[in-house]
């Protein structure tokens, strides 16, 4: 079969009738453009808020949990199959916060292959003197490298400087909305009490903004040793390790090896997180619905304009025919006018998608609650792109198929003797 | 008389529409065209001497009986092997031209010759321009075919039919739409074809003159031949 010569009355067809073709090309090209900008805008909106969770939550957190003791002396001492035991009153025992061996943990933690890098933190309950009342709040002592590193904490300090944690002695950054409730700047000093009554007078050197109004209320962040200090405990105090795994999809797995391996408390972030996946998805579908309608109406007018064309193109079907093309020849002209015009819209469509696409990401997003977000989020995945022109490809040839098989099945000697 | 010498042999060709009430079109139809023959179908309005043609060209293949062309059982053929005997064996002229009106002259001509694929498209483009010179339009090639005249456009249609050196040119009251100079320019070429390239020609026409001066006539009435 000779496609070039298909090709060529395909061109000559879509060429005497311009207008419509560019037209029908037109519908694509919106459809095409319209999916690509909206995917890359939905799925950096997705990325962003995603991260405002994820960049900061460990992928799995070791820590003690404060509860009831898994067994009981009874319960060793009886053998409960012959024996009821019931004790009334459980209460948690006494247990610490503290992770026993937390130095060994982690640095078996290290030499794992599958950790990125972990994070100590010890969390202090606290009470911030504010005139004659007492905030509530949790100070936060981090190991200010590791979790700059890590959980990108630089990026949330919104005023000061990160490394005064380290540099000035006893100094503290602030939740924003704590601050602007103790109405403290910068240099100001701040009495602190910790839950178990020690007190430390700390200097405000930075402020710290999340995203969340409300849990910027109760955070501040310390050296792990200024928290050290606060709780009158020794250097090797750690209430919390924080692990960044390579893999993300390990955690569950990972979290109960090492809760059984160092016999602590593990929580995964799929766990801890589980909504955030369910908001993406239903965002993508939205997403993926919208574009295929357009695409939808696109395909419609290539069908109508076809079917259009073939009412016109009855004379040129029968001669063709009578001249010895096949069926086969025929439905391949009109398949190769749609798929033209599918390729030509598409390709528009990806240059203007990117250039929308484009302009959304240079456009300014400032927000209270997104302190590091200066312009729209916008997701530049060739993903989008190669899937858009695939979808316009299958679109046209799909509203191409119905017409030209109808052209395909034109009896010549209908036509012919009807003149 | 060989087979090999019939271009077309037609056995028992009957044909029947259905639609609204079974009427029988065609009855038991027996015809042979040789070789280099020139030979006209007249009858009256009805009588079936056109749904023959169609039958004889391949185009309609809803018919009982038996159709060879060069030797080749056509009721045999699924559709596609009939175009391309259609492509490679037959050439058409309707009483309307047909040509393609986005394409120029010339690329009307040329369009069976590139789906032959039997030579390369500038040899295609050079036998086109030699049969649109036989038939003394080469000067017309790069217009439009609806910047021509009517008789202009029927010989365009004919230089079509030629291009690829058929067995046998089909005619469906080719000189219907002409006035008497052209219809004498179509005759005078036909007969040329036949004497100088040995090319058969059937051609079913109302037109008693032209018909007088083939080499036979087929007279048909009721879906049948009859015998003159």
């Amino acid at each position: 079969m000779k496609f070039g010569l298909i090709f060529k009355i395909s061109k000559t067809h879509l060429l005497a009738r311009i207008k419509q073709s560019l037209i029908a090309a037109l519908g694509v090209t919106f459809g095409i453009m319209m999916f690509i900008s909206l995917m890359s805008f939905m799925t950096g909106l997705n990325a962003m808020l995603d991260n405002l969770i994820l960049n900061r939550t460990p992928h799995i957190k070791l820590y003690n949990e404060v509860k009831v003791s898994d067994y009981q002396p009874a319960e060793m001492f009886y053998d409960t199959n012959t024996t009821q035991i019931k004790i009334n009153s459980l209460k948690p025992r006494n247990s610490k916060q503290e992770i026993r061996n937390s130095l060994q943990i982690m640095e078996a933690l290290r030499n794992d292959p599958k950790v990125l890098g972990i994070a100590p933190k010890v969390n202090v309950q606290a009470f911030f003197k504010s005139g004659i009342t007492d905030i509530n709040g949790l100070i936060n002592g981090i190991d200010v490298k590791k979790e700059a590193d890590l959980f990108h904490f630089g990026d949330y300090v919104v005023e000061g400087q990160v490394d005064d944690l380290i540099r000035v002695n006893n100094s503290i950054i602030m939740g924003k909305g704590l601050a602007d409730l103790m109405l403290v700047k910068i240099g100001d000093v701040v009495q602190v009490m910790a839950a178990n009554g020690n007190d430390l007078s700390m200097k405000v050197v930075g402020f710290y903004q999340s995203g969340f109004a409300d849990f910027d209320k109760g955070q501040a962040f310390v050296a792990l040793k200024t928290a050290q200090k606060l709780m009158g405990m020794p250097n090797s105090y750690i209430s919390e390790i924080q692990v960044k795994l390579k893999d993300l999809t390990l955690a569950p797995v990972l979290a109960k090896t090492y809760a059984k391996m160092f016999e602590v408390d593990a929580l995964d972030i799929q766990t801890a997180n589980a909504q955030f996946e369910t908001g993406t998805n239903i965002r993508n579908i939205i997403s993926y619905a919208v574009s295929f309608t357009l695409l939808l109406v696109a395909g419609f007018g290539i069908y109508n304009i076809l079917n259009m064309l073939i009412y016109e193109k009855m004379d040129d079907i029968a001669i063709l025919k009578a001249t010895g093309f096949s069926g086969g020849d025929v439905r391949l002209i009109f398949i190769f006018q749609a798929m033209l015009i599918g390729i030509i819209g598409g390709i528009a469509g990806l240059i203007f998608g990117f250039l929308i696409s484009y302009g959304i990401s240079i456009s300014p997003f400032e927000t209270e609650a997104l302190p590091t977000i200066k312009t729209f989020p916008v997701n530049f995945n060739p993903l989008y792109y190669i899937s858009g022109i695939i979808f316009a490809l299958i679109t046209t040839f799909l509203a191409g198929l119905l017409p030209a098989n109808k052209a395909a099945k034109i009896d010549p000697v209908e036509i012919i003797r009807g003149k | 008389m060989s087979k090999e010498h019939l271009v077309i042999q037609a056995k028992h060709i009957s044909k029947s529409f259905h639609d609204p009430v079974e009427i029988q079109i065609l009855k038991e139809v027996h015809l042979q065209v040789k070789r280099s023959e020139f030979v006209s179908i007249m009858g009256k309005s009805g009588c079936g001497k056109s749904t023959l043609l169609y039958i004889l060209s391949t185009m309609d293949t809803d018919y009982g009986g038996e159709l060879y062309i060069d030797g080749d059982a056509m009721h045999q053929f699924e559709h596609n092997d009939l175009a391309k005997v259609r492509n490679e064996k037959i050439g058409f002229v309707f009483q309307f031209h047909y040509l393609l009106p986005e394409f120029s002259v010339l690329q009307n001509v040329m369009l069976p010759g590139l789906k032959l694929g039997k030579y390369s498209d500038e040899e295609v483009e050079h036998r086109a321009m030699e049969k649109l010179r036989i038939l003394h339009i080469e000067d017309q090639a790069l217009k439009r075919a609806n910047q021509l005249s009517g008789g202009q456009k029927q010989r365009v249609a004919i230089a079509r039919a030629l291009i690829n050196d058929p067995l046998i040119i089909m005619g469906d009251e080719p000189t219907g739409n002409l006035d008497s100079r052209n219809s004498d320019i179509v005759f005078d070429i036909f007969r040329e074809i036949s004497a100088v390239s040995g090319q058969s020609l059937l051609v079913v026409t109302h037109d008693e003159d032209f018909a007088k001066r083939t080499d036979r006539i087929i007279e048909m009435a009721d879906g049948q031949i009859v015998e003159k």
